[in-house]
């Protein structure tokens, strides 16, 4: 099952990231699991260098944005 | 990676070649004392140069980037380009009169050159898209 991370310790922005994702799952009809990662630590040890970030399959894919649904899509298909 | 979450401060990415000369390390202390400042956010030329996935993804993705080279030799820009990283902003300091050497005595005078030639380019730009 893909796996979708939504790296961000819990702003406004880290949460509209996550609701994409969802969104973004519920398009695709596709069972695919979506979690918060909200550890200083663990975020870090993606390299990125600002959040929210979104990460695929343990890919990054975004970082200091937040994609629509339809282009997360793109990347759980 | 900023401790606060989302912070709309370092939108400008600083990359420095951080060689081993005295333009490698005038790049490596004026992006240290950039990052200081606020002006920007002093990131991992290296990780980029491993291809770390999130190192480049947060270099395609940032507004703003410049890459500090010591030398003509350009290794932050080959990296740059070996990574298809569009490099948006380019110092190399070789280019602004200073002399590549192996005195790691850095001056004062050099790195406020340094920081100062970073800061007009990057003014410069902002003013062109204006």
């Amino acid at each position: 099952m893909k796996k979708i991370e939504v790296l961000g310790m819990g702003c406004a922005n880290c949460n509209k990231l996550y609701q994409n994702a969802l969104a973004a799952v519920k398009l695709s009809g596709r069972e695919v699991e979506v979690a918060k990662i909200e550890d200083i630590q663990k975020i870090m040890s993606y390299g990125v260098m600002s959040t929210p970030a979104l990460v695929v399959d343990g890919v990054v894919k975004a970082v200091g944005k937040i994609p629509k649904p339809e282009e997360i899509k793109e990347w759980i298909k | 990676m900023s401790q606060d979450c989302c912070a709309s401060e370092g939108n400008i990415m600083i990359l420095s070649c951080s060689g081993g000369s005295n333009v490698g390390q005038l790049a490596n202390q004026a992006a240290v004392e950039l990052t200081q400042e606020g002006f920007g956010k002093m990131y991992c030329l290296a990780g980029i140069g491993a291809h770390l996935n999130g190192f480049v993804q947060s270099a395609k993705d940032v507004p703003d980037l410049i890459v500090i080279d010591g030398c003509s030799m350009g290794c932050g820009k080959g990296i740059m380009e070996q990574s298809e990283v569009l490099l948006k902003n380019y110092l190399v300091l070789t280019d602004i009169g200073i002399e590549k050497n192996k005195n790691f005595n850095l001056t004062r005078d050099d790195i406020e050159k340094v920081k100062q030639a970073v800061r007009d380019i990057l003014r410069k730009q902002n003013k062109a898209a204006s």
